[in-house]
């Protein structure tokens, strides 16, 4: 009944995972037992195990990724740790079958669990707030991708503990995941895994597409809508449009080795190319899937402490599709070594190569919104500018890469490895944990802290460049990736720099939780406690509401006319938060909540005319006009007449 | 045609009995085309190849049509915005596939 | 000229988001039918490649009977109409004749399923099963993929027509779940196009 299950497959002779599974099972004793005894189990499941609530699936989201990132660091530190030992004779100390599975495991992790489930985090929370919706168009789907994407997780992890992880890579390439070569279940347990994260994923893709097409609030058109927010669109686009292909290639995988199909086996008419060419079309939009998001989260943040609207907003949004468009016809630069012709090489290197043009108008688009701003040098800012520093880099890389010739020399090599993590960890990591920074405040009410915020980014900025400047050099010297052990005396002086360099990341990851552990303990201090709902002077709808927001996010849907127009509104003293959306007061008749609001018809009336009249466009609602309302007419007669002397004063002219 | 007399709900149109018919005769007779070039070998395999891929793409937009209720009125501008998008992504990759692996496929020398 | 609009939470917006809601349905269902399209695309991508790798087994020409085909494709393509019927009878409030035609579609999809395994059945008894071969592998798995979601179909079919008997029969939320199923069924009978024609009938030419 239990299949391949005996007790043989607990690998009780590798004390290296029995120490890590024997920590595992205490530390997840502890929370259990923790949540136990302060009596918070029926709390944490119904106000957040079983929550719907897109805040709340976020914050899970991020949780995860965050667990996954130590879980895929760990093995980091692993594979660095053993580069630098296994060397001459010296065999290391992890044997290459574990060796295998660790680095298998790294890239499966960080790339499906850690990445993707942070991107998902933050556009759980974020989108929805942006466009003025009050939840996601399907909440329940929303949580069932969670805990798709969660079990999946789990599952990832178990198959460390109990059988194996593959062996074959993150994208397990046949034949060597066929049977006949992967015998054991770590290919079963990885297909299983991804599959259901995928359809997990694909599913929050379409979610979020009905989300941003159908629930903007009135008058956000598509120019209207924060960069974040189309970056996040194109991102689903893209997960729709190639997660499909995800699920397909690993379903034949899957057939092939339980019902003996030959889609990608040495015999039987298989083609192993083709494996290649369907994985890599999926797997090349997906790392835009993840660097997108990011790309929005520089975006919002430059523009908010450049103190100036983003530079080119237009020509962003059509860098982004660009990239989008472009993402899906370069996949075989993931394998011009395999055989194809000069056409089909020529035609997809110099496709890769087009990228980096959108990709650097974007670039110059923060750099220009930088330019003659007030720029503050806080710890968001740090991140941005090291991602700047180190994207670029990464980016040159890349289109030496994209050259065929080139990639003949280079392919497989750790020149490659140094490459992607340099576009991973400078664009898609430093982008998620500036994001976490600048977010943090609107999601718990709080600020994060920012010294240990600073010098979490200096050892991740330091570490990364001592870690993988030697594998670019090593890489150049012919050092290839996935090796366990080597002889060659110049690959070893590199080797042992990498390893420091991870070392100092590792102070980084340290200094992260410290921020977390530190901004979490002093969360009453009045300097981090944000009782504003705008803490940085932002310029999109999310900051316009309380943080924490409420459950509901709008009582009232806000009215949209031009970009940043909670930033315009602002800027003319027009009004606060609390005095736009939140529940003031309860009226007595109908005991519903009523807002107070200022819509933003009357700016753009005072665009339009530069007179009063923004009447039309919100007429006062039955239960204002009701006598035991009279407090909120009276409001309103104040209110119009402070609007009225506003009107003679020069409207903003930064827009 | 029937379009006209359907009876129109939140801008979307949910045919007639009229029009569905119409719509089966055209996809009836597309489809006995199709399996009728085939089968009585009326033309070259290249030739039949074209004639059959252009009747399967005319039939899918009379499915579309007659029975999908596909149509140009605003409300459903999304609707076909994401097929269209739909189509260009399954051309991308069925084109993309067999551009790679003929090639690489003439390239080694393997078929 | 600023003003306050203040609106009872829940009422006014309350009728918005319930109309929104309504659509969002049928449209969240129509993009999750591209990403399927674009699922039996790179089903499609898969089978072009292995349409000629028969590995010494045996080719399409020799295995395929048109008339099955054509039959199976008869039966589809009526039972699309039927389903239209079904559709125009719940668009017009009759149930007893809704219930007729979505049993009849039933009937046509059971009909098509049968002749599909049958032949499933006949090939794999003749030794030509999805393990002989990579251009059976992928010709199973295409046409058993459509197959699956037709099975899918049929179970949707006799749960919708048991939901009929509830009360809320012909409400805004048992419409929407009528029109996907109609837009899923509609679907099937497009991809069913495709595997005619370039699975069956290009295979022998």
């Amino acid at each position: 009944m239990l299949g391949k299950l005996t007790l043989s497959a607990i690998p009780l002779d590798v004390p290296i995972l029995v120490g890590t599974f024997s920590g595992v099972v205490i530390v997840a004793l502890a929370v259990l037992g923790a949540i136990t005894y302060f009596g918070k189990w029926g709390y944490l499941w119904r106000e957040w195990l079983t929550s719907v609530d897109h805040k709340r699936l976020g914050i899970m989201y991020i949780v995860l990724a965050l667990v996954m990132l130590f879980r895929g660091f760990a093995d980091a530190i692993m594979m660095r740790s053993q580069l630098a030992l296994a060397y001459n004779g010296n065999p290391g100390y992890l044997p290459p079958h574990h060796y295998d599975q660790i680095f298998s495991a790294h890239g499966t992790i960080m790339i499906f669990f850690m990445a993707m489930a942070f991107m998902t985090g933050l556009l759980n929370v974020i989108v929805p707030l942006q466009i003025g919706a009050r939840d996601v168009a399907f909440p329940f789907l929303n949580s069932l991708s969670f805990w798709m994407t969660t079990i999946s997780a789990v599952l990832i992890n178990v198959s460390l503990f109990i059988g194996e992880f593959a062996q074959c890579g993150w994208l397990v390439y046949p034949p060597l995941s066929e049977q006949q070569f992967s015998p054991g279940v770590g290919v079963d347990y990885y297909i299983w895994a991804v599959q259901l994260a995928g359809v997990g994923t694909l599913l929050t893709g379409v979610n979020f597409f009905v989300t941003i097409v159908k629930m903007r609030a009135p008058g956000m058109g598509w120019m209207q809508m924060p960069v974040f927010t189309w970056t996040a669109f194109v991102t689903v686009v893209l997960i729709m449009a190639v997660f499909p292909v995800l699920t397909v290639t690993l379903g034949e995988l899957a057939l092939d080795r339980y019902l003996g199909m030959h889609f990608f086996t040495n015999d039987g008419g298989g083609s192993v190319q083709l494996y290649l060419s369907l994985i890599w079309t999926w797997g090349h939009p997906e790392v835009y899937i993840l660097v997108l998001p990011a790309f929005g989260v520089f975006s919002e943040i430059t523009q908010t402490f450049s103190r100036k609207p983003l530079f080119g907003y237009r020509v962003m949004v059509y860098a982004t599709l660009a990239i989008g468009v472009l993402s899906f016809i370069v996949w075989a630069h993931h394998f011009f070594t395999m055989g194809a012709g000069p056409n089909v090489n020529a035609f997809f290197g110099v496709a890769t190569m087009i990228i980096a043009v959108p990709t650097g108008v974007k670039i110059f688009n923060w750099l220009f919104t930088m330019y003659k701003g007030r720029i503050q040098f806080n710890g968001m800012m740090y991140w941005v500018m090291g991602f700047m520093i180190t994207f670029s880099i990464g980016g040159m890389t890349g289109v030496m890469l994209a050259m065929p010739a080139a990639d003949f020399v280079l392919h497989n090599s750790l020149f490659l490895i140094a490459h992607f993590h340099n576009v991973i960890i400078g664009g898609v990591y430093f982008g998620y944990v500036a994001g976490l920074n600048f977010w943090w405040p609107k999601v718990l009410g709080f600020k994060m802290n920012e010294a240990w915020g600073k010098r979490a980014f200096w050892c991740w900025f330091v570490g990364f460049y001592l870690a993988f400047v030697p594998l670019y050099i090593a890489g150049f010297e012919g050092m290839t990736r996935r090796m366990n052990h080597y002889d060659n005396a110049d690959w070893h002086v590199q080797m042992q720099i990498a390893a420091l360099g991870a070392a100092v990341i590792a102070v980084g990851v340290v200094c992260q939780l410290m921020q977390i552990y530190v901004s979490i303990r002093d969360r009453n201090l009045p300097e981090s406690r944000d009782f504003t709902g705008d803490p940085w002077n932002a310029r999109t709808l999310e900051w316009s509401m309380s943080s924490p927001p409420p459950a509901y996010n709008f009582a009232i849907l806000p009215d949209i006319h031009g970009i940043d127009t909670f930033h315009t509104e602002k800027q003319l003293g027009r009004r606060s938060y609390e005095a736009r959306f939140s529940p003031r007061s309860t009226c007595r008749k109908t005991r519903l909540p009523v807002s107070l609001s200022v819509p933003s018809a009357s700016y753009s009336a005072l665009q339009r005319s530069g007179t009063s009249g923004g009447l039309q466009h919100s007429p006062l609602p039955a239960c204002s006009r009701q006598s035991s309302c009279a407090a909120s007419t009276m409001m309103w007669i104040i209110m119009s007449r402070s609007a009225k002397s506003n009107a003679t004063r020069p409207i903003m002219s930064a827009h | 045609m029937s379009q006209a007399s359907t009876h129109q709900h939140e801008g979307e149109s949910h045919g007639s009995f009229a029009s569905y018919i119409i719509g089966f005769v055209i996809a009836a007779i597309l489809t006995v085309a199709a399996f009728a070039i085939v089968e009585m070998h009326l033309m070259s395999p290249g030739m039949t190849f074209g004639v059959i891929s252009a009747l399967a793409v005319v039939q899918i937009f009379v499915h579309l049509i007659y029975f999908l209720h596909m149509n140009s009125s605003s409300s459903q501008s999304w609707n076909n915005t994401a097929f269209a998008f739909a189509v260009i992504c399954v051309l991308i990759i069925i084109g993309g596939t067999i551009f790679i692996i003929h090639d690489v496929s003439m390239n080694m020398m393997s078929r | 000229m600023a003003n306050i609009s203040a609106t009872p939470h829940g009422t006014a917006h309350g009728i918005d988001d319930h109309e929104h809601h309504h659509t969002n349905n049928v449209f969240g269902f129509w993009i999750y039918l591209m990403t399927d399209c674009l699922l039996f695309g790179t089903l499609f991508a898969t089978f072009a490649v292995m349409r000629t790798q028969f590995a010494g087994g045996p080719t399409g020409k020799e295995l395929f009977d048109l008339n099955g085909v054509g039959l199976e494709t008869a039966l589809l393509l009526l039972s699309s109409i039927t389903f239209g019927f079904g559709m125009l009878s719940a668009y017009a409030r009759k149930q007893g004749a809704m219930l007729l035609w979505l049993a009849i579609t039933f009937l046509l999809g059971l009909g098509f399923l049968v002749l599909e395994l049958k032949e499933f059945a006949h090939l794999i008894h003749e030794g030509a099963g999805p393990d002989r071969s990579a251009f059976l592998s992928a010709f199973f798995t295409l046409v058993a993929t459509h197959g699956l979601h037709v099975t899918c179909g049929l179970v949707w079919i006799a749960v919708i027509m048991i939901q009929s008997f509830s009360s809320q029969v012909f409400s805004t939320r048992y419409m929407d779940k009528l029109q996907c199923l109609s837009l899923f069924w509609h679907f099937l009978d497009i991809v069913w196009i495709c595997v005619f024609t370039f699975v069956y009938l290009l295979s022998v030419i």
